[in-house]
């Protein structure tokens, strides 16, 4: 089959390798219909998440068509139209049993590794990095999803193959930061980055009852889609971040603030430099511009919720602001089988149109190219769709 | 294994200080070493030198496994003679100070293989005869099903990798067969000593076996009905004695790792069914190193 491979930093080829087959008996084969680049494959296509192997297949995530069960799968049959989820989780554990799924003891066979790292081992992933299991991702023809009768989510047909292919990451994560920052009515909420994770946070904290939100990003594109999602808009290129939310909320600064960016931000100055040198000599593994942004603009009392993904050490955090200013944090990778059946209900019933983040829609061939296209936001892209039955 | 604090002899601590000195000198003023010793300008060398130094010269100070650093230093003076007679071949040495320093090289060299003897025999007779291994890991399922799992010899094999099988002769008594490091296949008897249902198992090896291989496993209720905290002891007193131990703990990530891989297993086994693994999924073209990276992940 064909499947999309990591070869390297900013190297990223299609190649023909075996397709895959059952290995567990709770695993299944799915054919995949539609995958899609993630903003998080920019970070292993920069290099910046360790433990990546020449021929990694990519891609978490992806929809398709279920082929083949093992013999303890019972609740899929082959035909079965299905959204996988990125976090692969076991459903038996004591984290899974809590809904944490993306913390599941079972699912990482590097666990060892991971534990070096961190203390303790999150689930694993598709196709992201050894360090997170070494599991083949899905931007490929066939993939093999362990746990089949815990993450896949079977669609109804009434629902569209591209409606509910960002069920699998970016739509919950979205709604995951939005109900991390635990909304009560009036709140105003801001959005660093208006790319698919926070144009799907904006959506979500508009449905959880937010009065405002507020979208912050520097591309026109993205800025137009975060008006069109419900927000106001600060673009940072042209106004003080800081003081246009001081602004906007009369000097109390917004009840939540979201990082939707992650570790490679893009800042200004003297900031923007430094850590893009520490980062550079490995000194750092982050640029966090973003999450201090979010800690200073923060209110009093509120809440920081970072969706975005940092993978070790950052440098120069404001924790006197945190602690003085007695903010909470919130974070984590997303629980996504906790969100997908609630979030699918909200797409059939119209509240949220996932498919309006799409701007490209490729073929496997293409995919090296949108990668970089996605990467430098050429062509105003904000998300690439792979389309794999063509 | 413990690490012995007690005060190094006085030469060990002779050589690290002599390590040390000598390493900042190399670091710092690489170009007056270079000229004392007649070699020329050869800094980036004996920067890279003097790093060495100075991680045998703490190493020796600390008192932590003193024969390794002892030898480590034993290895940097034959370098140190090797790049001494390389340099003679560059224009700027000076033939002189270069046999100079060399003898005086040579002179240390004899001091570190004495050390480094003395350190090795020292601590042989202060290891203990078997490895100790102590490591715990929570089963999110009740104590009786994890002691049944455990009880139930035959299974140990499903999860202790290095095992090919384990055939229960007796209610007490059984037969293990393993794969030790080379295919050699090591094959004892063991005999259960405790057994306290749900709570507690010890076995050891019976008297005349190859091996000499001592485990106990505690079953423990987590607080709430949160599963089992397993505590597993081993001892293994392997083929060899404590040297063929200290290499294996240098070569391997220690018995410690492996045990714990072990219990990850078990409990993959009785939580889920399965053992996660990514062995036998496709991937592209693999680089050298990544071949070889791929056949050690489970």
């Amino acid at each position: 089959m064909k499947a999309v491979c990591w070869q390297g930093v900013h190297k990223v080829g299609v190649e023909e390798v075996p397709d895959p087959r059952l290995i567990n008996p709770r695993d299944a084969i799915i054919k995949v219909r539609k995958a899609a680049i993630c903003g998080s494959d920019v970070h292993l296509y920069d290099g910046y998440i360790p433990t990546m192997m020449r021929g990694d297949i990519l891609g978490h995530e992806f929809m398709g068509e279920v082929i083949e069960t093992g013999p303890g799968v019972t609740n899929l049959s082959p035909g079965d139209r299905v959204v996988v989820p990125f976090p692969i989780s076991c459903g038996n554990c004591f984290f899974c049993e809590q809904e944490l799924y993306s913390l599941c003891e079972n699912s990482n066979p590097n666990a060892r590794l991971a534990e070096k790292f961190w203390g303790h081992s999150p689930c694993g992933i598709f196709g992201y990095s050894h360090l997170l299991g070494g599991y083949a991702g899905g931007q490929a023809e066939y993939v093999r999803v362990p746990f089949a009768d815990v993450g896949p989510l079977k669609i109804p047909d009434a629902v569209s193959d591209e409606q509910a292919l960002f069920l699998g990451d970016i739509l919950p994560t979205g709604y995951m930061a939005a109900e991390n920052c635990n909304i009560k009515q009036g709140d105003t909420v801001a959005v660093w980055g208006c790319g698919p994770v926070g144009l799907f946070a904006i959506m979500s904290a508009k449905v959880l009852g937010a009065a405002r939100v507020i979208g912050i990003d520097r591309f026109p594109e993205r800025l137009n889609l975060a008006r069109r999602a419900g927000a106001e808009t600060i673009n940072y290129e042209e106004e003080s971040t800081l003081e246009a939310l001081n602004e906007l909320t009369g000097g109390l600064g917004p009840d939540a603030c979201i990082d939707a960016v992650g570790m490679e931000a893009h800042m200004h100055g003297v900031q923007h430099a430094y850590d893009k040198v520490k980062q550079a000599f490995r000194m750092e593994t982050e640029r966090p511009g973003v999450v201090r942004e979010c800690i200073q603009a923060c209110r009093k009392g509120g809440t920081v919720s970072v969706p975005g993904v940092y993978g070790g050490l950052a440098d120069k955090i404001p924790l006197g602001a945190i602690v003085n200013k007695a903010l909470t944090i919130k974070s984590g990778q997303t629980h996504v089988q906790r969100y997908m059946k609630p979030l699918l209900a909200r797409i059939e019933a119209g509240e949220i149109d996932p498919t309006m983040i799409i701007t490209h829609r490729v073929g496997i061939e293409e995919v090296p190219d949108a990668f970089q296209m996605f990467r430098d936001k050429q062509d105003d892209c904000v998300k690439v769709v792979v389309n794999m039955a063509s | 294994m413990a690490a012995s604090f007690a005060p190094r002899p006085t030469l060990d601590r002779s050589l690290g200080w002599f390590s040390l000195g000598l390493g900042v000198a190399e670091l710092l003023a690489p170009k007056t070493v270079g000229r004392m010793i007649g070699v020329g300008d050869q800094s980036t060398m004996l920067r890279m030198c003097g790093m060495r130094e100075i991680v045998s010269g703490v190493g020796l100070l600390s008192g932590r496994a003193p024969a390794t650093f002892a030898m480590s230093r034993v290895v940097g003076d034959v370098m140190d003679l090797a790049l001494l007679g390389a340099s003679l071949r560059s224009p700027d040495a000076n033939p002189t100070r270069v046999a100079a320093a060399a003898t005086a090289v040579a002179g240390v060299a004899a001091l570190d293989l004495y050390a480094s003897k003395a350190d090795l025999q020292s601590s042989l007779a202060e290891a203990p005869q078997d490895v100790p291994v102590t490591t715990s890991l929570t089963v999110n399922s009740p104590p009786e099903e994890v002691y049944q799992f455990w009880r139930k010899l035959e299974n140990l094999p499903r999860f202790m990798t290095y095992l090919d099988s384990v055939r229960q002769v007796d209610e007490r008594t059984s037969e293990w067969v393993a794969r030790a490091p080379g295919g050699v296949k090591l094959q004892w008897r063991s005999e259960i000593v405790e057994d306290e249902p749900n709570r507690f198992i010890s076995w050891r090896t019976c008297p005349g076996s190859e091996i000499n291989h001592v485990g106990s496993v505690r079953f423990e209720s987590a607080p709430n009905g949160r599963g089992t905290i397993l505590r597993v002891e081993m001892y293994y007193g392997l083929p060899g004695g404590p040297m063929a131990a200290r290499v294996g703990q240098l070569i391997s990530n220690g018995p410690e790792a492996m045990v714990l891989e072990d219990l990850r297993r078990l409990k993959q086994l009785i939580e889920t069914g399965e053992i996660a693994t990514t062995r036998g999924q496709p991937s592209g073209a693999r680089s050298l190193v990544g071949r070889a990276f791929s056949r050690g992940e489970s």
